[in-house]
């Protein structure tokens, strides 16, 4: 008991790390289902439907299924490189999430602030630095295969990743300028605030350039469609993760995952303030929104439950439905209700962007590698910094004409 | 033991394990990444001592950008293992000692100075501390000539790479 009360940080912080780490890769396995439903449902199928009600089954048996698979390695690979490549991309994809605040800094217990892991003066920079040796992962996979395919596709991967690392800190900038600080909450809290009572006065509507090419680099960073190059099947079978199988290649695919998470978050907290609500004060009755919501989905449940389901399916539901309607009762005690302000509308706007990720997916064809690079070098980078000399001018502007 | 003096004994010791590597490994890739490792925990000790732009700037630099380069040159030019002679007897019966005696050499002095009194004594790591703001306040204005200085040479040095790796065939 001494120890715990003599380093409150360590303990709490190591509580917050195996929450955070369930939750996340929870939310990662999820995200597989809501990619695969929403793609079917934009090309008119049905997507996963048998194991479980909606398919909701479907990542944990994609879990045990690769779980189970041979594990190969092949011949002349460097053994040690080979296996450390997707324990590399997976530890830095979620090392980064620990730097994300979910909610404000005001809630604490023991004295520690509850929604964030570590709230550094610098954060921004720590997400660019881990991210930055994310690229060895990707690089070392492909080289250690000893396989033709995947070495072409670590370094055509790694070359992608560099070109729009360049254009994805330059096009921040201008926020941090904005900001005065590196640090997530005190951005988060500099976008408080309405334009015309109505409007929230997030970093969107003046670096509206800089989101563009922020999420346009994000998405190539991640190795999203436009931008899967590595995976461009027709012409690299499946790049640099050819030669992997079993749970390594479960861990490159949940990597790619937590990528995505991690640049969501971060354009959220950048861009769209982060855990504020999108609505004014004065909207007080927007405190039960996450309860109505929920009390919708409970409704449709309930609906699906009794009048849809069938056989084991109907049992299953009958468990959701009662998770539903008890963390919609929950949302009603006014601590829970004040304290999942935050989180909710941090996760609604990571949602959003997810969706936009998998809508893109659904909608949009491959780059060619050529055009990729030129998009990248020519136009992005270009315009990512015009923007930052633009933002800069208009910052120092009273002060030029002042001293003038 | 306090944890800091812990968690900076753990990464010394990996620091100097990844230097001990980055000479040992036959392969040029595990070199490499043997220096990454060094960089990294080297980053780790700055963040101890209240450095924290100059740890991150140390990974993103060092570790994300100069190392990947080196790792993407091995991997280009698939440079197999290295190949190996017997050590020369001199350096194996002068190289050895003299390095040892370097190593305490270095040590007694480090000891002696000041810098190293303050380490002895604690007071250094709250002594030093300097926020990113005060850091950049003074780069830009005590030390701006150095700082753009060296901004100047280092695009005169792209520019001169680009001019070298474009040089047209004189026929």
């Amino acid at each position: 008991m001494d120890f715990i009360t003599n380093h409150p940080v360590l303990v709490v912080s190591l509580v917050k790390i195996a929450l955070l780490l369930f939750i996340v890769l929870t939310a990662l396995a999820y995200l597989t289902w809501f990619e695969r439903k929403l793609i079917a449902h934009i090309q008119s199928r049905w997507g996963p439907t048998e194991v479980g009600a909606h398919g909701l089954l479907q990542p944990l048996a994609d879990g045990v299924k690769f779980l189970f698979k041979e594990d190969l390695t092949p011949p002349g690979a460097d053994q040690f490189l080979y296996i450390l490549a997707p324990f590399l991309a997976l530890a830095l994809g979620l090392t980064t999430i620990a730097l994300i605040p979910f909610g404000p800094p005001s809630l604490t217990w023991m004295g520690v602030p509850i929604f964030v892991v570590s709230n550094t003066g610098i954060g921004l920079m720590f997400v660019f630095a881990i991210t930055s040796i994310g690229v060895y992962g990707v690089a070392l996979a492909g080289w250690s295969s000893n396989s033709k395919y995947p070495l072409m596709g670590g370094l055509r991967s790694s070359a992608q990743m560099i070109s729009y690392e360049v254009s994805l800190t330059l096009s921040v900038v201008g926020v941090v300028l904005l900001a005065n600080t590196l640090n997530f909450n005190t951005m988060i809290e500099g976008q408080r605030g309405y334009y015309l009572h109505f409007i929230p006065r997030w970093n969107i509507v003046p670096q509206i350039i800089g989101f563009l090419c922020y999420f346009t680099s994000a998405v190539a960073e991640t190795n999203r469609v436009p931008f899967d190059l590595p995976e461009a099947e027709t012409e690299l079978v499946a790049g640099f993760h050819t030669e992997y199988s079993s749970f390594k290649f479960a861990m490159f695919f949940m990597a790619e995952y937590a990528n995505m998470i991690t640049v969501s978050s971060l354009a959220t907290i950048l861009f769209l303030g982060g855990w504020l609500s999108p609505f004014p004060d004065s909207w007080t009755f927007m405190v039960y929104l996450p309860a109505v919501l929920l009390a919708l989905l409970a409704i449709y449940l309930i609906y699906d439950t009794f009048v849809v389901a069938r056989g084991i399916a109907k049992i299953q539901l009958i468990v959701i439905t009662a998770g539903a309607l008890a963390i919609t009762l929950g949302c009603f005690i006014p601590v829970v209700r004040d304290a999942i302000q935050g989180p909710f509308w941090f996760c609604v706007k990571i949602g959003a962007i997810m969706f936009f990720y998998v809508w893109m997916r659904a909608t949009l064809p491959r780059f060619r590698y050529d055009q990729l690079m030129a998009f990248g070098w020519k136009f992005l980078l270009p315009v990512a910094l015009a923007n930052l000399v633009i933002t800069a001018l208009i910052k120092v502007w009273p002060l030029l004409v002042g001293h003038g | 033991m306090s944890l800091p003096f812990i968690v900076f004994f753990v990464f010394a010791f990996i620091a100097v394990l990844g230097a001990l590597m980055l000479i040992v490994a036959k392969e040029p890739i595990h070199s490499a990444l043997a220096l990454v490792l060094v960089m990294i925990s080297l980053a780790v000790l700055y963040l101890m001592l209240g450095a924290e732009f100059i740890a991150a700037v140390q990974v993103i630099v060092y570790a994300g950008a100069i190392m990947v380069l080196f790792v993407f040159v091995i991997m280009l030019l698939n440079a197999g293992a290295e190949e190996r002679t017997d050590w020369s007897k001199l350096a194996k019966y002068a190289g050895l000692p003299l390095g040892i005696f370097l190593l305490l050499e270095f040590a007694h002095w480090m000891f002696r100075s000041a810098i190293g009194q303050e380490i002895a004594n604690g007071s250094l790591a709250s002594a030093t501390s300097v926020s990113t703001e005060e850091m950049s306040r003074m780069l830009f204005n005590q030390y701006v000539f150095p700082f753009e200085a060296t901004s100047i040479l280092i695009l005169i040095a792209i520019l001169g790479a680009l001019v070298l790796a474009k040089r047209d065939d004189p026929q």
